[in-house]
């Protein structure tokens, strides 16, 4: 080894040190935040918060199939049991009565302050006589048989009054829990401990409901008919795609490199070659996970899994060192300078990237910079010194000149090629209304299937998936509640016009403390409700003496302190007043989540009417259109890579005009353009809908494709015999490329799949439209001694 | 008619456990009638009152599973059990129930929809089922099986007149009872 080599190895080993040091020590995540801006809008951080930890990101929504109704409702029953025990959730509903009944009783004991129709008309003899009056109609009908024994202690019906405005669920039932509409399916709703954005617990949640399912059913007398549980909610899906994720970044890595090494193998009949070919690969993604954990702090699987396109374009390097640095040539002088060309191109493509508000781009950005500039590095400085004098890679000659003869053949047929952007623009244009997806989660890993899941799940429950969502922030709960309050004001008028089908707020719960102490002064003294009462019950089929219990209990509810959320802790009613609150320090948050008409969505008009109403509010609230704001997101993101792709493309063109010619870039850039035109009309033809990762997959087709082109630029000026070599070495590189991101295309995870499918035919078609565009002449004599370099 | 005499001879020979020719032919008879439409008046004695609750409305009744009670007076609300499943509309309120879930209740609806439509088995899956008296005028009475169900309702009480119903009396177990004296048939 030479003295220079001694140092490159050097310095390569202390560099590889430092990188390992710190890709050991990097965080590792796998959720959603690949996909959320890296600085958002206070607006868009409300959105990023609420898809992470907010009101629905805890919910996990359960549903048992199979065998018949009754075992359903018993299994269903039994695991609401076991994992109301389990300290993984803070609320189990399965609709059973015990729950309710506890519910009744909390309500009743705070009945004066909690309910909204305590006012001082009420407790008038006329308004007390209504009141009344209505509460006998209830001990007619069958649901008197519970109210009759409240009647002497609540002849008003406050208690009934505040269950009906909690909007008790009107779920159909089956065995006394909730069922499908169908009827097909017992339901639950647990409610986990842990955030939506906490994986780790959404997936000790998720096991914990697997595990009581498979005890629950356990414990059932055997029976035939297997029980199905199925799950799904924000958690489930957060857990899924970790999962999804993790899978394909280790499987596709692992095929790709298992591919792309027989592939080599059977190129270079060497192991030892073979291995050194992978060393470009490794230093980079080494360099590349260093640089993106230095550079964001953490690194995002999806990172890892777009970094299996790194395998693609840097084994090229040694490569090309090794079939084209044939005996005798001056590798350095001849090959070099087009590496390092390509090298530098594929990085303006890549820089472009950097800049991008999709933590996935930027990731992927600086991952393949770093990665690239590292494997160039290390394939000149490194590479060379290492290969043993002893290693002789085979010959490919033969091969590049059978490669040379089909070319030759097919090249009269290359006027062809200018059909190709005329049809391709042809399917564009017609297809241009439906080009791109517009939607956030065209992105989600999720399967189909699974989201289907989900959107009937919701539909049984009539679950909201709180699509409108109103956040009214204050510096302190009852602040926050007098916010929610008065929203609430303006929303009840929305109701019952019908602009909005209904909506949630913590103050059904729990009023504010202002608004009890108006009902508590709302309640007569003892001496003034006992002559109203006996005003009001002139006629009716009821004695003052029977309703001495009301008196007591008013009485005492004149005096009692307001009802705050330490009373309603350990109630069922505490979970759902916990899900609407959100304490981060001193500041609370109060949410509202709205239904649509029916539960589907909002009118654009009736969504203008809410968005008016929210604003007038005083204190000031925000009305969140969750699916808009993340389509508005994902909008923004593809506007985003469409422009930084147009920028690294206008960058590579500026380089290659400075590095070659205008003229001499404008040849090597045509081939890539049509590559990329025919792959993306190819992608539109068979339906698919662009997105980001396809947009990036033209930049990448551009960018490695740009190596393949600068070698027949450069063929095109060096002696003929060197093409046969060049040749081999181009189609190796390209099998390679394809094989690395072919593998991709098959991945569940559609951002990895949209890039896999984009690059891989756009490589090789980039490989054949630059040799058929390229002035090549015949070689002279394939065996001939090679010639000095120009 | 021509079932009164079969149906006479069985009664007499076993007067308080009804032969399942008997309660058959019973329910044969009524299982016959596809619809009605009569009024009601319900007087209702609860122990927290110091006087009845009367109401009236009417029934309709579509075979085999739809009962409707419209109370119209004094308050009017709508009560409808269909498939299984006890919907109550009150002004703009809907409440709907399984009545499965509801034990308690659904001796007091059942009860009524199976004898109309002369569903035996369902009238035998939630009752003890008692029958006395003579083709002419009959007498049903109710026990509920389940225990839930026993601790609110202690027993149903349905008179009747051949193929026609004319009163229905629910005893609570605590004490309260209701007695629904059906009318008339209302004109289409």
């Amino acid at each position: 080894m030479t003295r220079a080599g001694w140092t490159g190895t050097l310095v390569f080993a202390v560099l590889a040190a430092l990188a390992l040091g710190v890709v050991a020590r990097a965080t590792y995540t796998a959720d959603l935040s690949a996909f959320l801006p890296r600085t958002p809008t206070a607006r868009e951080r409300l959105l990023v918060d609420e898809l992470r930890t907010g009101l629905a990101s805890r919910v996990i929504m359960v549903a048992i199939e199979g065998a018949d109704a009754a075992r359903r409702a018993r299994l269903a029953a039994d695991l609401a049991q076991r994992l109301r025990a389990d300290v993984e959730f803070v609320g189990v509903s399965d609709g059973d009565r015990a729950g309710l009944e506890e519910t009744a009783a909390f309500l009743s004991a705070h009945r004066y302050l909690l309910s909204d129709a305590v006012t001082p008309e009420r407790f008038t003899a006329a308004g007390l006589r209504a009141a009344i009056d209505d509460t006998l109609g209830v001990l007619a009908s069958p649901e008197g048989l519970a109210a009759k024994n409240l009647f002497p202690r609540d002849p008003t019906g406050e208690t009934l009054h505040v269950l009906d405005a909690l909007g008790e669920r009107s779920l159909p039932t089956t065995g006394g829990v909730w069922s499908s509409r169908d009827g097909q399916r017992a339901l639950l709703i647990a409610q986990t401990r842990a955030a939506g954005s906490d994986t780790d617990g959404q997936q000790r949640a998720c096991g914990a409901i697997r595990r009581s399912f498979a005890a629950a059913a356990g414990a059932l007398p055997a029976a035939p008919g297997a029980m199905a549980l199925r799950m799904s909610g924000p958690g489930v899906f957060a857990v899924t795609s970790r999962e999804l994720i993790r899978d394909s970044v280790i499987r596709l890595s692992g095929l790709g490199t298992i591919l792309i090494a027989a592939l080599l193998l059977a190129a270079w009949r060497s192991l030892p070659a073979l291995l050194l070919t992978f060393l470009p690969v490794a230093s980079g993604a080494l360099a590349g996970v260093a640089a993106v954990a230095l550079g964001f702090g953490t690194v995002h699987g999806i990172t890892l899994g777009f970094g299996v396109t790194l395998i693609g374009e840097a084994v090229d390097y040694s490569i090309y060192l090794f079939v084209q640095g044939a005996p005798g040539a001056d590798w350095r002088a001849t090959v070099w300078p087009t590496i390092r060309l390509g090298m530098l191109t594929s990085v303006c493509g890549f820089a472009a990237l950097v800049p991008s508000g999709f933590q996935g781009l930027a990731q992927l950005g600086l991952y393949s910079i770093a990665g690239l500039i590292a494997a160039a590095l290390v394939t000149r400085w490194v590479l060379p010194e290492w290969r043993p004098k002893s290693l002789e890679t085979r010959d490919l000659t033969a091969l590049g000149t059978q490669l040379w003869r089909a070319l030759s053949s097919i090249r009269p047929a290359r006027i062809a090629l200018a059909l190709i952007p005329l049809v391709a623009v042809l399917i564009l244009y017609a297809d241009r209304a439906a080009l791109f997806s517009r939607e956030l989660s065209d992105l989600s890993p999720i399967p189909e299937g699974e989201q289907q899941l989900d959107a009937s799940l919701r539909a049984d429950l009539g679950a909201p998936d709180a699509r409108y969502l109103i956040i009214a922030s204050a510096p302190g709960l009852d602040a926050a509640l007098s916010a929610a309050q008065a929203v609430a004001d303006r929303l009840t008028p929305l109701v019952a016009e019908g602009v909005i089908g209904g909506f949630e707020t913590p103050t059904r719960y729990l009023p504010d403390a202002a608004t009890q102490r108006a009902r508590r002064a709302s309640l007569p003294a003892p001496e003034t409700l006992a002559a109203r009462l006996a005003e009001a019950l002139v006629g009716l089929p009821v004695s003052a003496a029977r309703l001495a219990p009301f008196l007591h209990d008013v009485e005492q509810a004149r005096t009692s302190d307001p009802v705050t959320p330490a009373d309603f802790a350990g109630t069922p009613l505490g979970a759902a007043l916990d899900a609407l609150l959100e304490r981060s320090g001193p500041a609370v948050t109060a949410y509202l989540p709205i239904t649509g008409p029916g539960g589907g969505d909002l009118s654009p008009a009736a969504l203008e009417r809410l968005r008016a109403a929210v604003a007038g509010a005083t204190p000031a609230a925000t009305l969140l259109d969750l699916k808009a704001e993340a389509d508005a997101l994902y909008a923004h993101y593809l506007r985003q890579a469409v422009s930084l792709s147009l920028a690294g493309l206008a960058a590579i063109c500026v380089l290659l005009a400075w590095a070659l010619s205008p003229a001499r870039a404008l040849r090597v850039v045509a081939p890539l353009a049509l590559a990329v035109l025919t792959v993306a009309a190819a992608l539109a033809a068979a339906g698919g809908r662009l997105g980001i990762l396809h947009v990036v997959g033209m930049l990448l087709t551009i960018a490695v494709g740009s190596n393949y082109a600068l070698f027949f630029d450069r063929l095109a000026r060096r002696e003929p015999s060197a093409v046969p070599r060049t040749l081999a070495s181009l189609v190796i590189a390209n099998l390679a490329t394809v094989a690395g991101f072919g593998v991709l295309a098959f991945s569940a995870v559609p951002v990895l799949a949209a890039l896999g499918r984009t690059v891989a035919p756009g490589a090789l078609l980039a490989l054949l439209y630059s040799a058929w565009l390229a002035r090549l002449e015949a070689p002279a004599a394939p065996a001939a001694a090679a010639a000095p370099a120009r | 008619m021509a079932l009164a005499a079969p149906l006479a001879a069985q009664l007499a020979a076993a007067p308080s456990s009804p032969g399942p020719d008997a309660l058959d032919a019973l329910m044969h008879e009524l299982a016959a009638r596809p619809s009605g439409h009569v009024t009601f008046i319900e007087v209702q004695h609860l122990a927290v009152l110091d006087r009845p609750l009367e109401s009236s409305g009417e029934l309709l009744y579509e075979a085999p599973d739809r009962l409707e009670k419209r109370i119209l007076k004094p308050r009017p609300e709508t009560l409808v059990l269909a498939h299984g499943v006890l919907s109550a509309t009150r002004g703009k309120h809907t409440r709907t129930v399984e009545l499965a879930a509801w034990p308690q209740v659904a001796p007091l609806l059942e009860s009524l929809r199976a004898t109309l439509s002369g569903d035996r088995a369902t009238l035998e899956r939630i009752f003890s089922v008692g029958l006395e008296g003579d083709a002419m005028r009959w007498t049903l009475e109710l026990t509920p099986r389940d225990p839930e169900a026993a601790r609110a309702v202690t027993r149903v009480i349905i008179r009747g007149e051949s193929a026609s119903l004319r009163t229905v009396e629910i005893l609570l177990a605590d004490g309260d009872r209701s007695l629904l004296t059906i009318g008339p048939e209302v004109a289409p």
